[in-house]
């Protein structure tokens, strides 16, 4: 639906974006996940023809939409601020798109009552936009932006203007809404949460790059650099040496443990150091062998921090190890610092990272 | 919980107190100026402000001054609306230079700008010669006397014209273009109707500089005489028993108008 090629653009002296490269399937969620000052924004703003780029193409539909300007790019684009237009009312707003492109009042009509039942805002649409909640705001614009059957809705931080519980909500909405319009939808967040939660598919950007593309799980095990893995907050990240490299295994040294696992494909055998990435949830800890678990690991216990519904249990075993558990486990296991534990992870769980 | 008196509030806030006592002179010397003028006239002497009123001469370079400056407040418009909008939307080489320019109006001598417009006027000037071949003639005219007042009076009107579109959100125009609206259609939908306290507001305070336009229109124009220039005339010619029912007249029209424009444009107000 939307192909990005080589796409670049310098804005002063002060940012650019290089050579970016993206594909976005028809129906998919795609979120482009990266921390602040990524460029994230900057990004969806070309892809909307609010500027034009020096370098590269933009594609939507398999139309060329490059040069086009944004009201002959039939996209719809939400800010963060929501941006309603404070001098007129709800369905105003709502109903901007329609006017603009002259659809007659029957049809406006039509089309603005099935997005008050699909967004449920009726007893919005006369009310004045400055007065509307975080919330409502957003269902406003969102139905504002869908009002003209757009091929593409991009979305930049649609919810991080919102208190806890609304966007619990509202992100449990923006799924089944995703999913009952078959929308294309492209989600810019510096939100982790929200990633995991909406996407089908990740993309990381850093610094004005793509870094890497994939699916959730692709992103969050297995980073593809020591820069991604820390922004995905893999907790546990050790430096091994390689003891031996066949065409399927590999041999690990960590802190004089032997590990041994599957050779990952692109994997150089002429490395020496790297690290060995595993997500805290990826770990067990327990007392017996009781898992299939090959890796099994001795330590103590240096501190257990609480985090909202789950306990952070941090281990020394000679390297640190960070895990979470329930707080069942924390009670029946008797975690508590200085008690002595195993630790056992699958080594499919296990990440190679080059340095 | 007893109810604060005036007192408490000074002993709280000796600071803003201070300020307030000391800001109120210049209030005073305002309002002692202006009512000064008025009792004089209005209670002393009604009788001649009233024969004054009925004296059509003076109706008429008063009428004279308030539509000048209405036409001046009209080209200001007409000229500072796309400049203001450039300038609030746009970074480009020289801006800071032109921002200067646009200001210069405000902090030379009027007489200065008098000066300078004939220089540049005038039937044998650069500009006056062709526009004399039109037909239309600046010197001892009434277009003289709108050129004067725009030249003194547009920078008032741009720089809140600017403020006002300035205080638009871009994210507002560029969610408009998404939504299918061109630049055009755009500008008269949104980036317009929301500044537009600030561009009326920019339009009054630029028609009241016009009207308050002396040093300028003098030199450039000094007939068809306009109210200030009458008034010095009847000044120099018959003292304050001539030209102070003058003053006072106008000061009322000025003000009422004034209070008006200002109560029309603040119901606008969302």
């Amino acid at each position: 639906m939307i192909r990005i090629e080589k796409l670049g653009n310098t804005w002063g002296d002060t940012f650019s974006l290089k050579d970016i490269s993206l594909d976005v399937e028809e129906g998919e969620y795609f979120v482009i996940l990266g921390p602040t000052g990524a460029g994230k924004t900057l990004l969806l703003e070309l892809i909307a023809g609010i500027y034009y780029p020096e370098r590269g193409h933009i594609m939507i539909d398999g139309e060329d939409k490059t040069s086009r300007p944004p009201e002959r790019r039939n996209i719809g684009f939400m800010y963060q601020d929501y941006s309603l237009f404070p001098h007129m009312d709800a369905k105003g707003n709502i109903e901007y798109g329609m006017r603009v492109r002259g659809i007659d009042p029957e049809e406006r009509g039509r089309r603005l009552e099935e997005l008050v039942g699909l967004l449920d805002i009726s007893s919005l649409l006369h009310r004045d936009v400055t007065t509307l909640s975080g919330g409502e705001q957003q269902k406003v614009a969102m139905a504002r932006a869908l009002a003209c059957y757009p091929k593409v809705l991009l979305l930049d931080e649609p919810f991080s203007a919102l208190d806890e519980r609304t966007k619990s909500r509202l992100i449990h909405e923006m799924k089944a809404l995703h999913h009952h319009e078959r929308l294309t939808v492209v989600h810019v967040t510096h939100s982790q949460e929200e990633a995991l939660q909406l996407a089908d598919r990740i993309a990381i950007m850093m610094d004005g790059r793509i870094v890497q593309v994939g699916t959730p799980s692709e992103i969050f095990s297995r980073p593809s650099s020591m820069d991604i893995a820390d922004f995905v907050k893999v907790e546990n990240i050790w430096k091994a040496r390689v003891n031996e490299c066949t065409h399927d295994t590999l041999t690990l040294d960590l802190y004089g443990y032997e590990v041994r696992m599957a050779r990952p494909e692109q994997f150089d055998c002429t490395e020496r150091e790297v690290r060995l990435l595993i997500r805290p949830e990826d770990i067990v800890v327990g007392s017996g062998a009781r898992t299939s678990a090959r890796n099994r690991f001795h330590g103590v216990i240096t501190a257990v921090e609480q985090r909202g519904f789950y306990h952070v249990v941090r281990i020394d075993c000679g390297f640190p190890v960070v895990t979470v558990v329930t707080k069942n486990s924390v009670e029946e296991l008797r975690l508590e610092v200085g008690a002595s534990v195993d630790i056992f992870f699958k080594t499919t769980a296990l990440h190679v990272v080059s340095v | 919980m007893g109810t604060t008196t005036f007192f408490d509030k000074v002993r709280q806030q000796p600071l803003m107190a201070l300020f307030f006592f000391i800001g109120l002179t210049i209030v005073i010397f305002v309002i002692a100026t202006l009512f000064n003028l008025l009792y004089q006239q209005l209670v002393l002497n009604p009788d001649n402000f009233l024969a004054v009123s009925r004296d059509s001469a003076v109706l008429r370079s008063i009428w004279l001054t308030l539509y000048t400056s209405f036409i001046a407040t009209l080209f200001a418009l007409l000229a500072g609306i796309p400049l203001a909008y450039v300038l609030a939307r746009k970074e480009f080489f020289g801006k800071q230079i032109i921002e200067a320019f646009i200001d210069i109006p405000v902090i030379i001598p009027h007489t200065v700008a008098g000066i300078a417009l004939f220089s540049l006027l005038m039937k044998k000037g650069t500009v006056g010669s062709v526009f004399a071949s039109l037909g239309i003639v600046f010197q001892d005219s009434m277009w003289g006397i709108v050129a004067a007042m725009f030249f003194v009076s547009y920078p008032f009107f741009v720089n809140s014209a600017k403020d006002g579109f300035l205080s638009v959100s871009p994210n507002l125009e560029h969610v408009s273009r998404t939504l299918g609206a061109s630049q055009w259609r755009t500008f008269f939908s949104i980036s317009l109707p929301l500044s537009i306290r600030h561009i009326a507001s920019g339009a009054i305070m630029a028609w009241a500089r016009g009207v308050s336009e002396f040093g300028a229109v003098v030199v450039l124009a000094y007939y068809p005489m306009i109210a200030s220039t009458l008034i010095l005339y009847k000044f120099n010619t018959g003292g304050l028993q001539e030209s102070q029912p003058i003053a006072v007249l106008l000061i009322l029209i000025c003000f009422v108008t004034f209070i008006c424009l200002r109560l029309l444009s603040n119901t606008r107000r969302r």
